[in-house]
């Protein structure tokens, strides 16, 4: 929170009329976030705060165990890379967050305006309900007015600061010309409170204070629910981009790189992308020498070299040697960015799907509202008495109101979403979870997705025993994602290595060394000095005698993906596999995990219109993908999934994220929104069934506020502990 | 039946406590971190002193 000081330096009353402006003045400090994902108790928040604490330039550093996070103030030249090296010497796991892109967690304003009016409803309505019982209980007379004045003064204030948001909503609605939820309940608290002071001025017996005060209370806890549920999806799928830190390194006159963001890089701009980096803009190689993984675009896993002259796109890897780039087109000009008009053309094609709720309250709204003017009139032509039509028509409203019908889908959509968070999947859309139910088709991409999108290396064994004791050697060398899957497996082999001398890395090729006076060499075929026409993913390493040998890789599975496709097989779903990858690796995936419908080397918007196909055939999609090629598909299915370890943009299009490497809660996700699905359903009826008893006795006039309050509360309790049972 | 002109402003009141408790935690952010709080009293660090 900040607060403006206004500092008042004059004196004498001759000098107050000096301008006393606040001065733009340089940060005095920074703030910086970090997130810490294995902190769990109280020691660790001990450790971390005294560690930090300690560091020179910290001025105060907090761990928010909740979130995960420590947020520190520091001097304003202390960056959160400094302090990284800290909390893992403390030996906890440390990442860099954008305080940016974290700005809507942190005051999270609409949550704590609904959580204040809840509790000004909540204390309201149990100081009339209790003065409600004593009315109930049999208190006449004088008294009885006493109780209700004293009702009328609590509830009008209370229910005019509570009920805003439904004001506003059903205003909004109305200037539309359309009817909503928020309509009925609106005309419900106006008529329940006008005729209740009505009635009370006369001395009648019947108010309904306490009902339009529960009734107020128990659909602020529905909004808040379903409030709290977002926010919480939110701040997660914020952290998740606040984790890529967007930064680059452009090199000055004199060659020197400056760290500056990427939002401030223009075309022209010399780069410098470090082996593991990621293109931040379109550019042309200048010079420099590399391979780059272009999986996350294109889905393909084979390297493809890098030298001068290249041309490269944002979002692609850099994965052996440092490489300097000219930009060609940087922001939103990238290739990746121009994506996004292909995902904006997809969701448009999206049919809208209408929610539960909407259709319930299309259905109910108008229809309570013809009701209560039924009653009305009914009453009004029958008695000619304008107090008892009005006060049974308050009464229908206020039986009919949708107390349980608000409770109904933010209760289940909150169990579920808490149990889906458990699994490890983050459900971003409100109503993700009833379109998955719906699915019937699931549509997989294949790098990154079912695979990990890191290689294992498949002929360890077909390599003779010095072979094996050489390629260790050299593959020890080079930092190249080939290169340690060879040396993890002829570790895990039990491998140890040859002794070479003069081991060095040539970028782009691979490595040599010097082996008894021979040169020997692993790397890529043509550097070796074989033609390569195999479509695997292969080094080759010359062992110095002209006999060059493969050393062949597949793309590890990532776990689960075996037991997911089994589990959506066995549910009845139809299951397919997308992939922008080279035929034989596809094929050879879809028969290890045996899957029939596949279909490889595919463009983006290939994939995009074999969805839009599926579903113009009545299909409904579920799309699992994590590249930028997988986007438009992502926005164009019926409902999406994607990893967290998947671009911001593929995240961003999807509906869910899968927070784990695993794969398998996706089976147990479409389970749970089925059943999600059925409980909304059932939680409808239930509250149609209170309705269809309590309606009739409101319309004869046999309803009392006390069968209203009761009707209303059980009604409420009954839907709450119904979605509860998911948990 | 006078002992209501006492009772009912007491209960008010001490209903009104409790609401004002209630705004002034949440205006003071003490519901932002619930789990680290509930374990940061089993902290010995600062009990013989405050935190500076």
């Amino acid at each position: 929170m900040t607060v403006a000081l206004h500092h008042q330096t004059a004196v004498c009353p001759g000098c107050v009329a000096a301008p006393s402006e606040a001065v733009e003045v340089a940060p005095t400090q920074a703030r910086l976030a970090i997130s810490l994902p294995t902190i769990h108790c109280q020691a660790c928040i001990s450790a971390v705060e005294r560690g930090l604490n300690a560091v020179p330039g910290v001025r105060d550093a907090r761990v928010n165990l909740t979130l995960k996070r420590a947020l520190i103030e520091a001097d304003p030249e202390m960056r959160a890379v400094d302090l990284i090296p800290v909390c893992e010497g403390l030996g906890y796991e440390a990442h860099e967050l954008d305080l940016a892109a974290l700005s809507a967690t942190e005051t999270d304003r609409a949550g704590r305006d609904l959580l204040l009016r809840l509790a000004v409803a909540g204390f309201a309505s149990m100081n009339v309900m209790l003065l409600s019982v004593s009315v109930w209980s049999g208190a006449s007379d004088a008294t009885r007015d006493l109780f209700h004045w004293i009702s009328a003064a609590i509830t009008f204030p209370a229910v005019i600061y509570a009920g805003q948001p439904f004001y506003r909503n059903a205003w909004a609605a109305l200037r539309a010309r359309r009817l909503n939820m928020d309509v009925p309940i609106v005309l419900a608290l106006v008529l329940a409170l006008v005729t209740s002071l009505w009635e009370t001025s006369l001395s009648g017996e019947h108010a309904y204070f306490d009902a339009a005060l529960t009734l107020t209370f128990f659909l602020l806890a529905g909004r808040y629910l379903d409030h709290r549920t977002r926010a919480a999806a939110r701040s997660a799928a914020e952290e998740l981009a606040a984790l890529e830190v967007p930064r680059a390194w452009r090199l000055d006159g004199q060659g020197q790189e400056v760290e500056v963001s990427v939002a401030a890089l223009a075309v022209g701009d010399l780069i410098r992308v470090r082996p593991g980096g990621r293109m931040p803009v379109d550019g042309e190689i200048v010079a420099g020498r590399s391979e780059l993984d272009r999986s996350l675009l294109t889905g393909e896993t084979l390297p493809v070299l890098a030298e001068p002259g290249t041309r490269v796109s944002a979002g692609e890897v850099n994965l052996t040697g440092p490489l300097t780039l000219r930009a060609t087109a940087v922001g939103q000009e990238t290739s990746l960015h121009r994506m996004a008009d292909l995902v904006a053309i997809a969701e448009s094609g999206r049919s809208r799907y209408t929610s539960l709720a909407d259709s319930a309250a299309k259905l109910y709204a108008p229809g309570v509202h013809i009701l209560s003017a039924l009653a009305f009139l009914g009453w009004y032509l029958y008695t000619f008495d304008l107090r008892t039509a009005l006060n049974i028509a308050a009464a229908v409203l206020i039986i009919t109101c949708p107390c349980a019908l608000g409770l109904a889908v933010p209760a289940v959509t909150t169990a579920a979403s808490g149990r889906l968070f458990r699994a490890g999947l983050l459900v971003k859309h409100a109503t993700a979870l009833e379109r998955l139910a719906e699915v019937d088709t699931v549509v997989f991409d294949k790098t990154g997705t079912l695979t990990e999108g890191t290689p294992a290396v498949v002929n360890l064994s077909e390599l003779s025993a010095d072979q094996q004791a050489l390629a260790l050697a050299l593959a020890e060398g080079s930092a190249h994602p080939l290169a340690k899957a060879l040396t993890r497996a002829a570790r895990a082999a039990g491998v140890t290595p040859a002794e070479v001398s003069d081991l060095r890395e040539v970028p782009g090729y691979g490595t040599e060394a010097v082996l008894q006076g021979r040169r020997v060499r692993l790397g890529r075929g043509a550097w070796v000095g074989v033609a390569t026409s195999v479509t695997q993913t292969a080094t080759w390493l010359d062992p110095g005698d002209g006999a060059p040998v493969a050393v062949r890789f597949t793309d590890a599975l990532r776990p689960g993906a075996q037991a997911v496709v089994d589990a959506l097989r066995a549910a009845g779903k139809e299951v397919i596999l997308i992939s922008g990858d080279a035929t034989a690796a596809v094929e050879d995936l879809a028969t290890r995990l045996g899957i029939r419908n596949w279909v490889a080397e595919a463009l983006p918007d290939h994939k995009a219109a074999r969805v839009a196909a599926l579903t113009q055939k009545g299909h409904k999609v579920l799309m699992v993908g994590d590249g930028l090629n997988d986007t438009a598909a992502l926005a164009g299915a019926h409902v999406s999934i994607s990893p967290a370890s998947a671009l911001d943009a593929a995240r961003v299009a999807s509906d869910i994220v899968l927070l784990g490497r695993d794969l398998s809660p996706i089976a147990e996700a479409c389970h749970v929104a089925e059943r999600a699905t059925k409980r909304i359903r059932e939680n409808f009826q239930i509250a149609t069934l209170y309705n269809l008893i309590a309606v009739p006795l409101a319309i004869v006039g046999l309803c009392s506020p006390l069968i209203a309050a009761l009707a209303m509360s059980t009604s409420s309790i009954t839907v709450s502990l119904n979605a509860l049972r998911l948990r | 039946m006078t002992v209501l002109s006492y009772l009912i402003p007491i209960s008010l009141v001490l209903g009104a406590a409790g609401l004002i408790g209630f705004i002034y935690t949440v205006r003071t952010n003490q519901y932002e971190d619930p789990e680290g709080d509930a374990r940061r009293i089993l902290s010995d660090e600062w009990d013989d002193h405050p935190k500076p």
